[in-house]
């Protein structure tokens, strides 16, 4: 039985349908890297899944159990469980790094603070960011945002770590720091699902590749298989296009 | 001319002097403890306007109402209506009360504006981020999202503030005894006008005007991005 197991789910935003029916499986351990063009659902597949987009139908079961998206608590318990980095790193801003990493662990889990701060310092020093500690984030640079953001929802111990897009909006030279993150996660057996254009990175560290289109997944698989050999006419004209150079 | 010049020594005598100092200490006691009050009152309409559900419709509705209603009704009725309703709650109110009440009606509809496109300016990301992490609307409000809003709202609720110190003027009106109102009284007692109005003028500006500049101070340090606001507060003993 898949860890994560979502079915036919659709959802909306008003009267715009972005997810047709999006069936996906995440195993323990697994990395899972959704692509696709933009506009075809990937980020709100993420979204659905941590409770900011209600979805109209479907279902969302993680370890067997079924969610339900209307009820506050279920959320909440979802939450606990799944943790997300966005695209634009979304740091407290008025916050410096530490209490950006602790805040959540220590006021909303009630963890003990020693336990959290000791955990946020190694984390912040495995992402290279030990000297930062107290800087906001206004004084780093887009890398160590993300960077920063990747520890903070890690302080959150996750089941499932979600990462929208996490280098879209960087630098290219500061891409590999935050891939080199990502990629010791995944060989630690972190469970997760990571919406990317960076191919060459999803296939290295992707166990699995789902690639979507208008709402829909339209083929799933290992990378080699996705990436090298689309089966689907819309696959090989997008990777056709975003491979070529 | 002659006249002010001859009257110039007897009214600034010290009893003149005491009694508008007073006055302008009455002028400033009104507003502040009326803006303040009014400030806070206006945090908690603003955060009952927003509060999101179907079954909140009726207080944020009240909420509307009262923002909308009071922010277009001019202050003298106000501090009328406050004159004729508030024995029907408090008996005994002195004019004092009566005029705080009233600043402060007004203010809480007017600041509670200023309020809200404070919260408005803040990305809507910071708070997915904080639901995300499961912080409830109380914690995200205080936690993360005022703290990035007082820069933008701060500045124009003092300024709001400052420039309320003249129109509580109109208070004079129902008698209590502020700047405006001595003014009239001295000026009944055979001073001249203009030389009671004029210094009158010259005390409201001198209320008015070192606030302003704090204000300007204020808005100045809470632009700075939070990092350097921080160094600045450590350099200091």
């Amino acid at each position: 039985m898949p860890h994560l197991e979502v079915r036919d789910v659709v959802a909306r935003y008003g009267s715009h349908e972005v997810l047709s029916g999006v069936s996906l499986d995440v195993d323990r351990g697994e990395v899972v890297a959704l692509v696709g063009p933009s506009g075809s659902g990937k980020s709100t597949v993420l979204r659905v899944l941590v409770g900011l987009l209600q979805p109209v139908s479907g279902s969302v079961r993680v370890g067997g159990q079924a969610v339900d998206y209307r009820s506050a608590g279920q959320v909440r318990a979802i939450r606990n469980r799944m943790a997300i980095v966005f695209q634009q790193y979304n740091l407290f801003q008025n916050m410096d790094v530490m209490r950006n990493v602790t805040l959540a662990p220590i006021r909303i889990k009630r963890r003990d603070r020693r336990e959290v701060e000791t955990l946020a310092v190694a984390l912040l020093e495995r992402v290279g960011l030990g000297q930062k500690l107290h800087a906001f984030p206004d004084e780093l640079s887009g890398g160590q945002q993300q960077r920063v953001a990747i520890a903070r929802a890690l302080a959150l111990r996750p089941e499932i770590l979600l990462l929208d897009e996490v280098t879209s909006a960087l630098d290219p030279e500061l891409v590999n720091e935050v891939l080199d993150v990502i990629r010791d996660l995944a060989r630690e057996g972190m469970t997760m699902i990571l919406v990317s254009h960076e191919m060459a990175f999803v296939r290295e560290v992707a166990d699995r590749v789902v690639m979507m289109d208008k709402g829909q997944v339209i083929e799933s698989g290992p990378p080699a298989e996705i990436l090298d050999a689309p089966r689907t006419e819309r696959a090989r004209e997008f990777f056709g296009k975003i491979l070529r150079h | 001319m002659e006249r002010i010049l001859e009257q110039l020594p007897r009214f600034l005598s010290q009893r003149n002097l005491v009694l508008l100092a007073e006055a302008a200490g009455m002028t400033l006691a009104m507003t502040a403890a009326g803006c303040l009050i009014g400030f806070l009152l206006a945090f908690v309409i603003v955060y009952l306007r927003q509060t999101p559900g179907r079954w909140a419709l009726p207080v944020r509705l009240a909420c509307i109402a009262y923002v909308e209603i009071f922010r277009r009704i001019p202050f003298l009725v106000i501090i009328y209506l406050v004159l004729f309703t508030i024995p029907l709650v408090l008996r005994d109110a002195s004019l004092f009360v009566i005029a705080v009440v009233s600043i402060c009606i007004y203010a809480t509809a007017y600041i509670s504006e200023i309020i809200r496109g404070g919260i408005e300016s803040v990305p809507r990301q910071q708070v997915e981020a904080a639901a995300t992490m499961n912080l409830g609307r109380p914690q995200t409000t205080l936690w993360v999202v005022l703290p990035q809003a007082m820069p933008v709202i701060v500045p124009p609720a003092v300024a709001f503030g400052v420039s309320f110190i003249k129109d509580t003027a109109l208070v004079s009106q129902i008698g209590m005894f502020e700047l405006t109102f001595r003014g009239k009284e001295l000026n009944n007692q055979g001073y001249s006008a203009v030389l009671v109005f004029g210094t009158i003028a010259f005390v409201y500006f001198l209320m008015s005007w070192p606030l302003n500049l704090w204000g300007q101070y204020l808005e100045k340090r809470l632009a700075a991005p939070r990092s350097q606001r921080r160094r600045r507060t450590l350099r200091q003993p």
